[in-house]
């Protein structure tokens, strides 16, 4: 017998991004109308696509680069026309707070003043910028690109687990995913009102072009890539070829009287916008770590003196901090006026005595993380962790509170998903792309990753990671 | 908006190009070789593809004496020989890659499918009966490249420093494959006449695309001045130096007129003195005064060239433009 896609599925327990989702409905249907040998078929062909179109990252190992591929799964994941508007408003605040937050430490710091977030959380952060102090940004964006990390717990809820607000990536991906499924699955989406997401480039470019240093007239924009052994160079390319602007490295450019200038055939030629994916650390060797070969000396000249604009803006580093992070709730009632519509996953600031006292109460069921500047290190998973790795854990809470968080275990919703020719429930999250000039846009969808191992929460393109194609759909 | 291309992409494209044309002469080379040199003096044609790439020290070092399976091996899938194929197409690549936001999808595709599928070549593929289908496909891939540039790369400076790459190549590979091959088969030049005299004369032209087009010029007879003077000063066959220093010529003036650049002149001087040559001369008076001497101050003038055209447009100055020639070569 030839079973189809979704026959047998059974996603254990957890809340099932196709199986629980309004909007699937036509989805399912086509789906049980295809087998799973079809299915794999055509997944082997858009995965060998994907391969000839280079579009991987790199990884390294013996000192030798391989180009690896995103795995891809073809089972769609799908959001509802309802889910994506919560989701675009919940995002647009944050964004919009982030701003706001960015604008007022690099200048008059009432949110210091006011006592909602500890000073030295904000100042004696390795990624604040004391260079931006008293830039003035167009519109005030500091954060033009931003990818919001959300997951979903087992009752749907949506929560952020995550601001990337630096050089957050995987939009090519997203965009690659849709014209792959546009080519193997056209029964599968044709006429269910899918969202397009073809724009991107169009928007991302438009949005620079608002940031533009006043007087730069028609602004040549450039995209700055560290450069072709970049894990994420496929993605530099399709963003360079998206918006059609010149990809130059560091060495392209250079810095006279506080101007940015690139190297052409036909000499030096003026640049008002960089969208770098660059670290600030590497950006400037002048005003940053010395011995960068990565970045343009002088860069920070030209950017203070107004010449030029950088997305993201240097020093927004300091929003997608954990320990911020837990203070994001009270940042956007601060600036904003308004609760949050989306949600932290709830997390408890150990520096304050209650939630101090609520860890320890129930540490075997919480994660607890350390919030300083060795962000991944120190993590101690209550429900996994063994009775000496608690008691070590409630000692190092005890002695210095201030520099942990918890969280509880978020159960993560599943999709459907081909593993090893059989369709499986794998762990998912959300990273939607908002790009903003003079106001927020996101692009409908997002990158859905998916953890390919079973049983595991990581959808880190490094540990086994793959991705989905996010549908809105309607 | 202003065009406008970064020196840095005027460089890898110039040596994209220059790198695919490369390979498949070598293919030309190897394959004529292989199907032309089954006789009595298979070694010494073999050791002549060894000279012909300067490579005769750095073979001789990991290999014996030059035979048909170690040379096709060390230059066709051997990756740590910088001037087998299999290394010309991964520069190939690595300058595709490099400019993949200039260059269309299917010129990237193509090369990266190619470069892929002679990583994968074992050395099944390398047996005498297999190498003309593996030859054959490795020339189809490289005038596949060709022929996709030109239906899909956009007309703008991109595509005259491409071809400026392609002609100055061209012309050097036809310059080092009529030094050695003459010098080879001069003396026999006594035979002229007998059949394996004539079978290397058209080896070479085949190895060259060329032997039709001689053969409806000169129908009647096969002498080493003819087949010289046609590979060097025919101005109608694509291979021939000449043709390719007049394109090489065309080609810059048209981008420093269209493109608005006005470096370049030294380069354009460069190249009137050289077409000057080539205009002047017929191949008797080459001949009688040294055929390898002028071949050789052929190729010191198309380096004089990259040279020029590497400080004008791509950002080298002139001690760095020294040092990539001489690495390229």
């Amino acid at each position: 017998m030839n079973p189809s896609v979704l026959d047998g599925y059974d996603p254990q327990g957890f809340y099932c991004e196709m199986l629980q989702s309004a909007a699937s409905r036509v989805v399912r249907e086509r789906l049980s109308g295809l087998s799973i040998a079809a299915l794999k078929q055509r997944a082997g062909n858009a995965n060998a696509e994907l391969y000839n179109l280079g579009i991987t990252f790199t990884v390294y190992s013996d000192a030798k680069t391989i180009d690896r591929i995103l795995p891809f799964d073809v089972i769609p994941r799908i959001l509802s026309g309802e889910e994506w508007q919560h989701l675009e408003s919940g995002i647009t605040q944050r964004i919009t707070a982030i701003n706001l937050l960015l604008d007022d430490i690099y200048h008059k710091q009432h949110l210091l003043r006011d006592g909602i977030v500890p000073p030295d959380l904000i100042l004696g952060n390795r990624n604040y910028r004391p260079a931006m102090r008293g830039i003035d940004l167009p519109h005030k964006t500091y954060v033009n690109i931003c990818g919001t990390d959300i997951v979903r717990d087992e009752r749907g809820t949506f929560l952020v687990l995550e601001d990337n607000a630096r050089t957050p990536s995987g939009v090519s991906y997203v965009v690659e995913n849709r014209h792959m499924m546009l080519r193997a699955f056209p029964d599968l989406l044709d006429e269910i009102g899918l969202r397009p997401i073809e724009n991107y480039g169009a928007r991302l470019i438009s949005a620079l072009h608002e940031v533009a240093p006043a007087g730069s007239g028609d602004p040549r924009v450039v995209l700055l890539s560290p450069g072709t052994y970049n894990s994420a160079y496929f993605e530099h390319v399709f963003l360079a070829r998206e918006m059609g602007v010149p990809l130059v490295e560091g060495r392209d450019l250079l810095v006279e009287d506080d101007r940015v200038f690139m190297r052409t055939t036909g000499g030096l030629s003026r640049v008002d916008v960089i969208y770098r994916r660059i670290d600030d650390d590497y950006l400037d060797p002048e005003a940053f770590l010395p011995d960068s070969m990565l970045g343009v000396p002088g860069l920070m000249r030209a950017y203070r003196a107004g010449n030029l604009a950088l997305a993201n803006a240097v020093g927004t580093g300091v929003a997608d901090d954990k320990a911020v992070y837990a203070y994001m709730p009270r940042i956007i009632h601060y600036y904003l006026g308004q609760e949050p519509i989306l949600q932290n996953v709830e997390t408890h600031i150990c520096r304050e005595p209650a939630a101090l006292r609520y860890t320890l109460d129930n540490l075997a069921e919480l994660v607890v993380k350390p919030v300083g500047e060795a962000g991944g290190y120190g993590i101690t998973v209550g429900p996994k962790a063994s009775r000496d790795e608690l008691d070590e854990c409630r000692a190092k809470l005890i002695a210095d509170p201030a520099n942990y968080i918890s969280q509880p275990c978020i159960k993560l919703s599943v999709a459907p998903t081909l593993v090893d020719g059989r369709v499986e429930p794998r762990h998912v999250d959300l990273r939607p792309f908002a790009v903003t000039g003079a106001s927020t846009w996101i692009l409908p969808g997002g990158l859905t990753r998916v953890a390919l191992r079973q049983g595991s929460l990581v959808v880190n393109s490094s540990q086994g990671g793959g991705s989905k194609d996010t549908w809105v759909v309607a | 908006m202003p065009d406008v291309l970064l020196a840095r992409y005027a460089d890898c494209i110039f040596w994209l190009a220059r790198y695919v044309e490369r390979a498949e002469n070598l293919a030309r080379i190897l394959d004529v070789n292989e199907t032309f040199s089954r006789d009595s003096r298979g070694g010494q044609n073999w050791r002549s593809i060894v000279q012909l790439n300067s490579d005769e020290e750095r073979f001789l070092a990991s290999h014996d004496a030059p035979a048909a399976h170690s040379v096709v091996n060390f230059y066709v899938i051997d990756g740590d020989n910088p001037t087998s194929i299999v290394s010309t197409i991964r520069y190939a690549r690595e300058n595709a890659r490099t400019l993949r936001p200039l260059i269309s999808t299917e010129m990237w595709v193509q090369l990266n499918v190619f470069y892929n599928r002679l990583t994968e070549l074992s050395a099944e593929d390398l047996a005498p009966g297999n190498l003309a289908a593996l030859f054959a496909m490795i020339k189809e891939a490289c005038q596949t490249h060709t022929g996709i540039t030109e239906g899909t790369f956009f007309r703008d400076q991109g595509w005259y420093f491409y071809q400026i790459g392609r002609y100055i190549e061209r012309a050097d590979q036809t310059t080092r494959l009529l030094d050695i091959k003459y010098h080879l088969l001069l003396p026999s030049v006594a035979d002229v006449g007998s059949p394996v005299d004539v079978s290397q004369w058209n080896a070479l032209l085949r190895s060259a695309a060329g032997y039709h087009a001689y053969r409806r010029l000169h129908a009647a007879s096969t002498t080493p001045a003819r087949v010289a003077g046609f590979m060097l000063l025919n101005n109608a066959f694509p291979r021939s130096v000449h043709h390719c220093v007049r394109e090489v010529g065309r080609l810059l003036g048209e981008v420093k007129s269209h493109h608005g650049l006005r470096n370049g002149n030294d380069a354009a001087e460069e190249l009137d003195r050289l077409q000057a040559v080539l205009g002047t001369f017929d191949i008797a008076a080459i001949l009688r005064s040294g055929l390898h001497e002028f071949l050789d101050s052929i190729q010191r003038q198309l380096m004089a060239v990259t040279r020029e055209l590497s400080i004008a447009f791509f950002g080298y100055t002139p001690e760095t433009s020294q040092a990539q020639t001489a690495s390229s070569q």
